[in-house]
């Protein structure tokens, strides 16, 4: 019997094997799960795909986690939003280089009730210090992600102590953001979003936009090929026709034709 | 809200159509789970069977540490395998991170636990049974280990059983070894938690029911062959 059992189970074995040795040409891109979750991927990649037969994988995680994947060698490119974080892995030796790809914008969305009372704020920093001024539920990502370092760096122009919130009304979901909106709505509480996510989500409840505008809510994308130099397995060629195609007319125009509800989630703006 | 029984409609209509995607989805689910569980019924049963059967030094420490490991968090168990198959680790030359292969290993370290301390459980209870029958034939000791698993064969169907549900409801071991990738390593519970982080929470639903109703079948598959086996046997 046992015999038998290793036989069946050497089959079982060697027809999985195919698809991890497929010989199709493929990249891995460390990416966020803003890019993901809006629906942007599913968009432009089957037209890269189409143009030069490289199969993209992406690995949508927070920026955070996509940075430390990619020094550990476990992508070819890097495509996420926290600029300063993205600089400091170019200027460390882990990148070629940065460029930007495009942008669009946080929004503070919150209850319809909107009990801090900062529906059609534009400064957001005012509005954060109103939502904690009032006491109200405010769910962070607390994830170390780009959404998560943006938010950050609008609370630290505010006097509120975030250590001494957490647990209270300021509540750290360490998720992504579909999930902390997915809590935040549950919670009625205010979220720090991208725009694109919000668009695209499918559980908005009676949340709205309430703060929007301010030009601290920019949100810029950058692409980034993982230094070949620091990792040799790294698929450079395949890497840097992808970050080509990215900043490429074609690829801006891919990005600035996806829409979602007749709006534009992603302003292409590549140099 | 999605109700619970709209969502098992929205299954079997989801079944019916036979996406192309989502049958790939269910395909690969069911091949990173059964080829896992397989591989850790080969190492678990005789490494159960080895605990349940013989008295040795340190026998009850080890039956321990398998109850134990048991209760492995799979995030950690997906950790240790990234750590292990990252391009920085020490497999990283392999590059099997982002594979179906990487999400059967992490599946393997869950499930082997289960199925050596469940089995050896088992063939404990049967080998008390035994002992004086075998004492009094004289058998040998590998001879006793494979006659306890043999005779205890659908009992360790079930162990086989617990180990599939274990593997096939997990989520974090390979969403952090498979990275989810689309038409990759994409597989039911990390689609589940993509259309629920992407708010579509009346798709989350259906696809978990779509996967209970796959765990259904295989259940039901399992428990038809051993239906039909024992009919065999006793006819």
């Amino acid at each position: 019997m046992i015999r038998h059992a290793v036989l069946t189970l050497g089959a079982i074995f060697a027809l999985s094997l195919p698809a991890a040795l497929a010989a199709e040409e493929f990249i891995t891109v460390q990416s966020t799960t803003s890019t993901q979750n809006s629906g942007l991927f599913d968009h432009i990649l089957p037209m890269f795909e189409a143009g030069t037969g490289i199969d993209v994988r992406v690995v949508a995680v927070g920026t955070g986690q996509a940075i430390r994947n990619a020094m550990n060698g476990d992508g070819d490119v890097l495509f996420v939003h926290a600029r300063a974080a993205e600089e400091a892995f170019v200027a460390d030796g882990f990148g070629t280089a940065r460029h930007d790809v495009m942008y669009n914008d946080f929004v503070v969305v919150g209850p319809a009730a909107d009990p801090a009372g900062v529906s059609g704020m534009r400064d957001s920093v005012a509005a954060l210090a109103q939502i904690a001024g009032a006491g109200a539920v405010f769910v962070s990502r607390g994830d170390d992600s780009g959404t998560h370092k943006a938010e950050g760096a609008l609370w630290s122009e505010t006097d509120v102590d975030l250590e001494e919130a957490s647990g209270g009304w300021y509540r750290e979901t360490g998720s992504g953001m579909g999930a902390t909106l997915n809590i935040g709505i549950g919670m009625g509480g205010y979220v720090l979003t991208d725009r694109a996510t919000w668009i695209a989500f499918g559980n908005k409840g009676s949340h709205r936009v309430l703060v929007e505008g301010d030009a601290r809510l920019f949100n810029q994308y950058g692409i980034i090929l993982v230094n070949p130099a620091v990792h040799a397995h790294v698929k450079a060629e395949a890497g840097q026709s992808f970050v080509d195609w990215i900043l490429s007319a074609e690829g801006q125009a891919a990005i600035a034709g996806y829409e979602v509800a007749g709006q534009q989630l992603f302003f292409p703006n590549a140099k | 809200m999605p109700g619970l029984m709209e969502a098992f409609w929205d299954a079997l209509r989801l079944i019916a159509l036979g996406d192309a995607d989502l049958w790939e989805i269910i395909g690969l689910s069911l091949r990173v789970t059964m080829t896992a569980v397989g591989l850790s019924c080969l190492i678990g049963l005789p490494l159960g069977a080895v605990v349940g059967a013989f008295r040795f030094p340190g026998r009850t420490a080890l039956s321990l540490i398998l109850n134990a490991l048991m209760g492995l968090p799979p995030v950690v168990v997906g950790l240790g395998v990234y750590l292990m198959l990252s391009a920085s680790g020490p497999l990283g030359v392999l590059q099997l991170l982002y594979t179906p292969t990487a999400m059967i290993l992490a599946q393997m370290i869950l499930v082997t636990p289960i199925v050596a301390a469940l089995t050896r459980q088992v063939v404990e209870d049967l080998n008390e049974e035994y002992a004086e029958q075998f004492a009094s034939l004289g058998v040998r000791r590998m001879e006793r280990v494979a006659a306890l698993i043999w005779d205890a064969r659908y009992s360790l169907l079930t162990v086989a059983l617990a180990g599939f549900g274990r593997a096939v409801a997990e989520v974090g071991a390979v969403l952090i070894v498979g990275g989810n990738i689309d038409h990759v390593t994409r597989v039911m519970t990390t689609t589940i938690a993509l259309e629920t982080s992407r708010g579509n929470l009346h798709l989350a639903l259906a696809l978990g029911a779509v996967l209970l109703v796959i765990a259904l079948l295989v259940n039901a598959a399992v428990m038809a062959v051993r239906h039909t086996a024992q009919k065999v046997a006793y006819a």
